[in-house]
């Protein structure tokens, strides 16, 4: 840990700033993380070999250029990070849970590890949880619900991919290499400047988010260019499926936003390697204007994670109220107008930095604002609900717990939007809870409502109902009690990120939301649970029809999974909800009388090598190993240059094995007709079994 | 990529006339602003509005020559997505001036 590190000031030309002492050795707890890394690790990369299956992995999935495989990757990659992020969380509700003492010493961590914690835990929740399961959502589902082949850059998308996992990969490293920021999770300055940041947490975290940060810029571009040229034929904006709207929204902000972040960053940089004083105030330098800056980013940010939650609440409350969506349009331009406000109301993230009462003031209305759309939103789903046959399977569960959250959340924030309440309200537990409070219960129970209602599209197969249920109960309960108490605290005067206080009366509070975390715990292991019993069971949860919700829009015209080309032949829209239109007039499932020959991308091995290369490269820039880092941008630079001189990139798949496989398709398409007829369930006579093809 | 066609309107790819003229422009411009500032013919508030001058220019000349905009038609999305741009920077850059000059005089109190 910190306390415990050489500081190299003139790092070695061959090894850079890295020395014996970057190791944690003497950290037991830390070892015993890393052995348990090393041997989970050697254990996995066993059996791959054991199996034979990495010519298998690497040709269907590292250099796949499929989107449907990159969103399920996401989604694995979100799931993982997830494990970390809530360790880290349980770490600080216990040690918040017992550390009432006077003095530094109680509890069990030390201040610069608990610092490291909270950094970890809102960096990796929000850019390695929260945006590669959106991101993974959307790369599932968007192509598919505007009936399109793939996306408009597929080999970017693979690119966007890698170098998120890179991102991931250098946090991880940090936990066994170095240290990682103890700075909070937006490092301002001059905290995160070299002066009182002198070793490497920082730089981990400069470079992890700027690596990603460059694929989630390249994944907004080419979603947005996806959305607006890629549409099937009579699939005018305003038919538009709402995912597919509030996703091109979303990343609609990305391409804006994203770049603000990348030059922060890079300013950062610059000021902890070069001796600039971009943030620090010798030379001229200000550490407002990084505030300022870092905001502007980070408040579209926030959009950018719950607007594509609001699409998936809208696709599922039309399909269990089984109901066209109340107000579709009022539902469109209200996101659109959150998307341009959310440009216009970063301030408030700093309301008690100075300025003055007519700067604070157009803030606090401009965010006061954004509620009149967000609540809009709200009662269109209440309203679609509204005397519907409303079936609770467990997406509407998430979706029910999340119109309860979500409202609270929402009102705190307005609440936290008069300046002068803001002025008691900042940098307390109350802030905390807020942003748990929208976050979890709006974006995060968004990704598992999505998760539960899309998951039979992308595997085959349905996720246990009563277990999912079961997971939404004990997230929801543990919410409440987790966070609730931090607006209490919030109230008491209890200021955030403490690693021990000494008002013995807050105890009781930090120990309900202690408990709250462990019912989170639970929660959490029953999707995993889920999830495996699932994949064990899948037989019995088989999707036979490619429609197992009874839904009513273009993605679920298709076989479950999707063939790689998702669609035989490029549907023509005519109403807004696509699917439930052909239903009606007993077109669904029509088997085209011929096929043509598809035109596909081929897959490549570019994407993982170019990332392969930038995380040499930010390893040795965290490190300063100058001719590594030459080492690993040269590598970048020519593998991209002969990536773009290579002529094959995309090939056609001919009309027999169209053929071949869309018998396949009606065939299993029959066998569940059917079942559902019959009422039986799917499997028990061994129905077709490639299913699962793709979930293994 | 993936659909059976070749070919998606939209943006033309340009040519090496095309090209150049862009790179020389943007060579000239920036070689411009920094002389000006190296050789110290203008400074202090002059030299800011001409370096924000080439800048803007040089903006303009890698829109036109780099990513080939024009008003043309087919290109409706292309300049809806800049004029989204273009109100969100300025948006954002008068936002933080009125936002860092309202710090700083706030800093001064007093004089």
């Amino acid at each position: 840990m910190a306390s415990n590190y050489t500081l190299v000031t003139d790092p070695h030309p061959l090894y850079g700033k890295l020395t014996l002492d970057s190791f944690p050795y003497h950290d037991p707890v830390l070892v015993t993380t890393f052995a348990a890394v090393v041997i989970g690790s050697i254990g996995i990369l066993g059996a791959i070999t054991y199996f034979g299956k990495w010519k298998y992995l690497w040709k269907e999935w590292f250099t796949t250029v499929d989107h449907k495989k990159i969103g399920i990757m996401y989604i694995i990659t979100s799931l993982i990070m997830l494990i970390r992020g809530f360790s880290d969380a349980l770490l600080m509700r216990s040690q918040q849970a017992m550390a009432v003492a006077s003095e530094s010493g109680a509890g069990y961590l030390p201040p610069e590890h608990y610092d490291q914690i909270f950094t970890a835990h809102g960096v990796i929740m929000i850019f390695f949880v929260a945006m590669p399961f959106i991101v993974g959502l959307m790369n599932i589902i968007v192509p598919l619900q505007i009936g399109a082949r793939d996306v408009a850059f597929p080999f970017l998308n693979s690119l966007s991919f890698w170098l998120f996992v890179v991102g991931a990969l250098l946090i991880n490293v940090s936990l066994f290499v170095g240290e990682f920021a103890a700075t909070g999770w937006l490092a301002y300055p001059p905290l995160s400047g070299v002066d009182y940041s002198p070793w490497v947490g920082v730089d981990y975290w400069l470079w992890s988010l700027q690596i990603s940060g460059i694929g989630t810029l390249l994944t907004g571009v080419n979603f947005v260019v996806t959305i607006l040229r890629m549409r099937a034929p009579g699939m005018t904006l305003m038919k538009m499926p709402v995912f597919t709207w509030t996703s091109f929204c979303a990343n609609g902000l990305i391409v804006v936003a994203f770049p603000i972040l990348t030059v922060t960053l890079t300013l950062l940089t610059l000021d902890r390697y070069m001796g600039t004083h971009f943030f620090t105030s010798d030379m001229g330098g200000n550490q407002m204007m990084y505030v300022n800056l870092i905001w502007a980013w980070g408040h579209p940010e926030v959009y950018i994670l719950i607007l594509p939650a609001f699409g998936i609440f809208s696709e599922i409350t039309a399909t269990f109220s089984r109901k066209r969506l109340f107000g579709y349009t009022s539902l469109i331009w209200a996101t659109v107008v959150i998307m341009l406000l959310s440009f216009v109301v970063w301030l408030h993230h700093f309301f008690t930095m100075g300025a003055g009462a007519s700067v604070n003031a157009f803030f606090g209305i401009a965010t006061m604002v954004i509620a009149i759309p967000t609540g809009v939103k709200l009662f269109n789903w209440l309203f679609t609900m509204y005397k519907g046959r409303v079936e609770y399977t467990s997406p509407m569960w998430w979706t029910v717990a999340f119109f309860l959250t979500f409202s609270i959340g929402g009102m705190t924030g307005v609440m936290l939007a008069i300046p002068a309440a803001n002025y008691v309200l900042h940098n307390s537990l109350f802030l905390v809870a807020h942003f748990h409070n929208v976050i979890i219960g709006g974006a995060l129970f968004g990704y598992f409502a999505g998760l539960t209602y899309w998951f039979p599209k992308a595997t085959g197969f349905k996720l246990d109902e009563t277990l999912g249920k079961w997971a939404c109960g004990f997230w929801t309960v543990g919410f409440f009690l987790a966070f609730m108490p931090l607006y209490v605290l919030g109230f008491m005067g209890m200021t955030r990120r403490l690693n021990y206080y000494d008002n013995p009366v807050w105890n009781d509070w930090l120990m309900v939301a202690g408990l709250g975390a462990v019912i989170i715990l639970f929660g959490i292991l029953t999707q995993f649970y889920q999830i495996f019993a699932s994949i064990r069971d899948h037989k019995k949860n088989r999707d036979l029809t490619g429609d197992p919700w009874d839904a009513r829009t273009l993605e679920w015209t298709t076989s479950s999974p999707p063939p790689f080309y998702n669609f035989a032949k490029i549907p023509h829209v005519r109403d807004r909800d696509h699917f439930h239109d052909l239903k009606k007039y007993g077109l669904a499932h029509k088997r085209p009388e011929s096929y043509e020959r598809i035109h596909m991308p081929k897959n490549t091995w570019a994407g993982i090598v170019i990332s392969g290369f930038s995380l040499v490269m930010g390893f040795a820039m965290v490190w300063h190993i100058w001719w590594m880092a030459i080492a690993g941008t040269l590598g970048m630079l020519v593998s991209w240059i002969v990536y773009a001189f290579e002529r094959k990139k995309d090939y056609y798949v001919e009309v027999a094995e169209i053929e071949a496989i869309e018998e396949k398709r009606y065939g299993k398409l029959k066998k569940g007709q059917e079942l559902e007829r019959t009422g039986q369930q799917p499997g028990k006579d061994g129905a077709a079994d490639d299913a699962v093809a793709i979930s293994i | 990529m993936a659909s059976t066609e070749k070919h998606h309107g939209g943006a033309a790819h340009g040519s090496l006339k095309e090209y150049t003229i862009g790179l020389l422009l943007c060579i000239v411009l920036t070689a411009f602003s920094f002389g000006i500032v190296m050789t110290e013919a203008v400074s202090g508030t002059t030299a800011v509005i001409v370096i924000l001058i080439t800048a803007v220019a040089q903006i303009m000349v890698q829109l036109v020559f780099f990513l080939h905009m024009n008003t043309s038609s087919d290109q409706i999305w292309n300049n809806t997505s800049a004029v989204f741009v273009v109100v969100l920077v300025a948006i954002l850059i008068v936002g933080s001036i009125w936002i860092m000059a309202h710090l700083n005089h706030n800093m001064m109190m007093g004089h």
